[in-house]
């Protein structure tokens, strides 16, 4: 067997010659568990953890070293709530005083009725948001349990009744809105369409059925560039 | 474990029915992100055994009862598809698939960082389309391919490979004829980059050589599975 001299009984270790982060020039690709060369002078970053003095990918993606810090960009990613995020979100179920909100996070949020859209009698959730119904909101605040609440008080912040929804990486959002804004703004020039991008990866694309189409390729085409592995970068 | 001693799986210059030399592991093939929906995916050929895997998550965990509030939970749902073997599988659950997706979940733990997740659920369903043998280390070794194409974060990948005992000699990687046939049965679960073991099953009797020689193959070709794996995820690339 010609196979990496590691996981015998009796050789329970491996030691790797590598001394330090390799050749940060080219974004190499790492999968989870991969050796990323020596931790000491460098800082472990997003997607990379120090065990035994060593720098150990946890994550598919590509490596970064920017200054001391090694990091692995991942080719998906699940959006983290942060307090004052703009997000779409679906909701998801009510009770009395309070809407559940999907909003692309591992963990749900909740809307409470003071945060609401409208003034709300207790027990009359389901006349101002329905379950299924979809609603720009902002994240209020994120507990140390990763509970968050969303609030409807805001400007722009309303129930989504037009348009499409569809969905990117959050780790795409940097590529779909460009250098200064540009890629989108072309985008919303191109198919005359209202885009509304939140960071959770949810777009809210307003405006006729063939720009609708137009927004929704180009996003389609992205994401599949983007998983790629060798797409862009 | 038949253990029919007249069934002859080897011949006198060592090789198996399949051609095979006792060490050697059968064809695998590895592929990524094939279902468009899952959140990550992976379809694994390993002779004739063929699993598909999809993995969802991590989501706001349901029912909540199941919910940690210091972590997230897998959830495993490993299942034989009725046309996956020659006799047809009843659909839906049973003993066999209940075990084998609790022993997955317990190997894929030890891996995933589910700390970073409280009160969460990441699903993964492990779809069994066509089985010769060791099924569940197909199951398994995809899954945490699957895993890592959702981006879960992990301390390392899991290989899990079989090996066993016919007409008294120690072979890897047992075909349908072997495991039904043979004397012993002995799967693993590797963790390749730091050689700890996450998962160990036995089937039949092996002696303390024995023992130990299923264990060298199998952590031989779990390095080799290992490669495999890195090869897919990677995408070519390096």
């Amino acid at each position: 067997m010609k196979g990496w001299p590691v996981a015998r009984l009796d050789t329970m270790s491996r030691e790797s010659s590598a001394d330090g982060p390799r050749d940060s020039r080219r974004a190499l690709v790492v999968v989870p568990g991969e050796d990323l060369g020596v931790s000491e002078g460098y800082e472990a970053g997003h997607g990379v953890l120090v065990v035994d003095g060593r720098l150990r990918s946890t994550k598919q993606g590509r490596m970064n070293t920017k200054g001391s810090t090694v990091s692995v960009e991942p080719l998906h990613t699940t959006y983290m709530p942060r307090p004052g995020d703009l997000v779409i979100g679906h909701i998801e179920g009510c009770t009395n005083n309070i809407w559940f909100v999907d909003i692309g996070a591992p963990f749900n949020s909740i809307l409470p009725m003071s945060l609401g859209p409208a003034k709300v009698e207790f027990g009359g959730t389901r006349k101002i948001l329905d379950i299924g119904d979809s609603i720009l909101c902002r994240v209020q605040e994120v507990e140390e349990t990763h509970q968050s609440v969303v609030t409807m008080k805001g400007l722009g912040l309303r129930k989504i009744k037009s348009g499409a929804l569809d969905e990117v990486d959050p780790h795409l959002l940097g590529r779909l809105i460009g250098k200064g804004g540009n890629f989108l703004r072309d985008l919303k020039l191109e198919s005359e369409c209202r885009i509304v991008v939140a960071e959770n990866g949810r777009l809210w694309i307003d405006g006729d059925l063939d720009g609708i189409f137009k927004v929704r390729n180009c996003l389609k085409e992205l994401s599949l560039e983007a998983r790629q592995v060798g797409g862009v970068n | 474990m038949g253990g029919y001693g007249d069934v002859q799986m080897i011949d006198d210059d060592g090789l198996r029915m399949d051609g095979r030399k006792p060490g050697d592991v059968r064809p695998i093939t590895i592929e990524t992100g094939v279902v468009p929906v899952a959140d990550g995916s992976c379809r694994m050929t390993w002779g004739t055994n063929e699993a598909i895997v999809a993995v969802y998550g991590p989501m706001e965990a349901h029912p909540r009862k199941i919910q940690r509030q210091d972590r997230a939970v897998l959830d495993v749902t490993y299942n034989m598809a009725p046309f996956s073997t020659t006799d047809r599988m009843r659909p839906g659950f049973n003993r066999r698939s209940r075990e084998i997706s609790k022993v997955t979940a317990d190997a894929l733990e030890s891996v995933v960082l589910l700390e970073l997740y409280p009160r969460s659920k990441i699903r993964i369903s492990i779809e069994i389309v066509s089985a010769e043998a060791g099924t569940r280390c197909v199951g398994l070794t995809a899954a945490s391919v699957a895993l890592a194409d959702a981006g879960i974060p992990m301390t390392d990948l899991v290989v899990s490979v079989a090996s066993g005992k016919i007409n008294d000699v120690v072979v890897c990687d047992l075909n349908k004829e072997e495991d039904n046939y043979g004397e012993a049965d002995l799967p693993m679960g590797v963790l390749p980059n730091s050689g700890e073991l996450v998962f160990l099953q036995m089937d039949g009797d092996l002696s303390p050589d024995e023992f130990k020689q299923a264990w060298d193959y199998n952590m031989d070709a779990a390095m080799e599975v290992h490669k495999l794996m890195v090869d897919a995820l990677k995408g070519g690339e390096n």
